[in-house]
């Protein structure tokens, strides 16, 4: 039976949320095309990894290789494309993740099969693969059908799918010998470098005042500082702002910055980009303040505001004084 | 160090309003700013500081309309040395693989030691071009690039992960590196350079010139053919409050109040 392939992604010793979302996403697609799932799993002493995913998939494909200790682009591409020739799988789920963008590419190029990538969605009907994506920072949706192929590649976004709970299977574990040569690959691993321990914990904050590329000019942030202090909390903000060095990279929210969730999260100016929403969406009460009444924060905020934030700070701030003052 | 830069020109849509065509698989782009995509900016200032360091040259690039010339003028004005435009009508539809194999067929035949691209387009966001291009090529490729350091022909660059984790890779040169925004902190356009760049050639190439048949290009060509736009449901709305500012102003303190943050 052909299978549909989930890459599982570690990284120090941990396996990312995202396999278990494929997995989940998979094992539904397996059963829209007949198929079985596979979780292919690469690595170096990964045993309790591959104990683990055999809740979770039918067959676990392991190859073990001090090679394959940290992700690097060409073992993987090498190893995986000889498990693809050899299985045929009709899909290899690989997570949108800065792994899998390395990655996927050139695997689909050398194997000349069709590749979707940030997938929210995928649909089987028939032999047709229809996937969901979004354009233009998530304002509009598209589907897309991939060119007909014996098999397709699809880069699924993070924290899209739920968790797959463990399922009523005993997978087997396959452990396949390694291909690589003592050649060494062209990509070379060096270390990791862990961002530098910054001076203000936003995660551990109450109240969170998140500023976006509406504040325009860093000139603008101190106002809305002065409106954090009045309501005891402190700034973050989106990428942009960090990229700008407008403020330093620990008051980031996101996915490549901090997950927050605190009691409220007031978002001005920031647009709610899935990468911002993913570090921000669990907060207990979600305000936003933007211009643009079709912005995405508006689908995670409790309470919209459609205004100039310049107009909405100032007023805000005195309310506030007021309230505090009696 | 010869650096080619490829560079797309895009819709501005953060605070855009936006229609769907009558096609339906496409936005309605009239009324809409276009500009550089803005990781392809950072790439640009990559290429230039690398350039103004070691020394060589920074070839611009793009596939697109007649209307990428703004894009390639800027790159110019910014510091580039040469422009390169690839339009045909047949290239319409592509998709990042598409677009990947039109500039690949261009690229190899001109000398370089690095390409650079941005990580992902802001309009069709599938982070595929400077990987597939790589891999056409036969080069290698580092996406998601925070930082570029030389040695021995060798680039070590630093990779950006999830959560603020950055891992260092090293790729041999040539190469091909996607560049994530933040790398670097991309210059204004002098009005010196504006008018000096106005008077530089843009070289276009078309089907013929890139060598490929018109079933390789354009959605023909591509890995996946849009079937439907259209603006996502909501799943979940705000409460949107009403007034002035000073009314607003004045729910959301109070909705503070009942939740005993204030
Ligand atoms: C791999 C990767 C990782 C990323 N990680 C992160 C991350 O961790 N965190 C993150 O935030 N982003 C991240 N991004 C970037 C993300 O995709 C968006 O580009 C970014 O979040 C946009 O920031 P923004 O909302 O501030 O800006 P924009 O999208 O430009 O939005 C600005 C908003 O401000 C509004 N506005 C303008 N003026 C005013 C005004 N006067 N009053 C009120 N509203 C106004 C506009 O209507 C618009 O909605 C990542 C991207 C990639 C590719």
């Amino acid at each position: 039976m052909t299978e549909i392939f989930v890459l599982a992604e570690h990284r120090q010793g941990q396996i990312r949320d995202i396999t278990f979302e494929m997995l989940s996403k998979g094992r539904e697609l397996t059963g829209q095309t007949n198929t079985e799932l596979t979780a292919v799993l690469l690595g170096k002493d990964v045993k309790t990894h591959a104990n683990s995913l055999q809740d979770y998939a039918k067959t676990v494909l392991l190859v073990e290789d001090p090679k394959l200790e940290n992700f690097n682009a060409d073992a993987y591409h090498k190893v995986l494309s000889s498990l693809v020739k050899e299985h045929k799988p009709l899909l290899t789920l690989i997570g949108h993740t800065s792994f899998g963008v390395d990655l996927a590419p050139s695997l689909a190029v050398s194997m000349n099969t069709p590749l979707a990538t940030d997938c929210i969605d995928l649909e089987f009907k028939g032999e047709t693969l229809t996937v969901t994506r979004q354009m233009y920072g998530g304002k509009v949706n598209v589907k897309a059908t991939l060119r007909k192929a014996e098999g397709y590649i699809a880069t699924v976004r993070q924290a899209t799918f739920p968790p797959e709970k463990k399922a009523p299977v005993n997978g087997k574990i396959v452990e396949v010998p390694s291909i690589l040569s003592e050649e060494v690959t062209k990509k070379r691993f060096i270390k990791y470098v862990l961002p530098p321990p910054g001076g203000v914990d936003i995660s551990a904050a109450e109240v969170l005042i998140g500023i976006g590329r509406g504040i325009k000019d860093g000139s603008n942030i101190p106002p809305v500082e002065g409106l954090a202090k009045t309501l005891g909390g402190a700034l973050a903000c989106s990428r942009p702002i960090v990229d700008k060095g407008w403020l330093p990279n620990d008051r980031q929210v996101g996915s490549s910055g901090k997950t927050v969730k605190p009691k409220l999260y007031l978002a001005l100016g920031i647009s709610g980009a899935f990468q911002h929403v993913l570090g921000m969406k669990t907060s207990d009460l979600i305000i936003a303040v933007n211009k643009d009444p079709k912005a995405p924060i508006f689908g995670v905020a409790d309470y919209g505001i459609v205004e100039d934030l310049f107009k909405i700070v100032p007023a805000l701030e005195s309310k506030i004084r007021e309230l505090k003052g009696k | 160090m010869n650096i080619i830069v490829c560079v797309k020109h895009v819709p501005e849509t953060a605070e855009a309003e936006i229609e769907i065509d009558s096609t339906g698989t496409a936005i309605k782009k009239t009324g809409l700013v276009f500009d550089i995509n803005e990781w392809d900016d950072y790439a640009l200032e990559e290429a230039v500081l690398l350039k103004e360091k070691l020394g060589g040259t920074v070839t611009a690039i793009t596939m697109g309309s007649e209307d990428s010339d703004a894009v390639l003028r800027k790159c110019l004005a910014r510091g580039a040395d040469d422009a390169i435009r690839l339009t045909d009508p047949q290239f319409e539809g592509s998709d990042g693989y598409a677009i990947a194999k039109i500039l690949s067929r261009v690229i190899k035949n001109l000398p370089f030691n690095l390409v650079l691209t941005g990580a992902q387009a802001s309009d069709d966001g599938y982070a595929t071009v400077g990987p597939t291009l790589a891999t056409l090529l036969g080069i290698p490729h580092a996406t998601m690039v925070k930082k570029i350091e030389f040695n021995d022909g060798v680039a070590q660059v630093n990779r950006e992960l999830e959560g603020g984790l950055e891992e260092i890779v090293e790729v041999p040169l040539p190469a091909v590196l996607a560049v994530q925004t933040g790398i670097n902190e991309p210059r204004y356009v002098s009005i010196m350079g504006t008018r000096k760049a106005l008077k530089k050639e843009i070289k276009t190439l078309g089907l013929v010139d890139v060598g490929l048949s018109e079933n390789e290009v354009g959605e023909a060509g591509s890995w996946a053919k849009i079937e439907k736009m259209y603006v996502p449901p909501v799943e979940k709305q705000a409460d949107f409050l009403s007034g002035s500012p000073e009314e607003m102003a004045a729910k959301i303190a109070e909705i503070l109040k009942t939740k005993g943050l204030i």
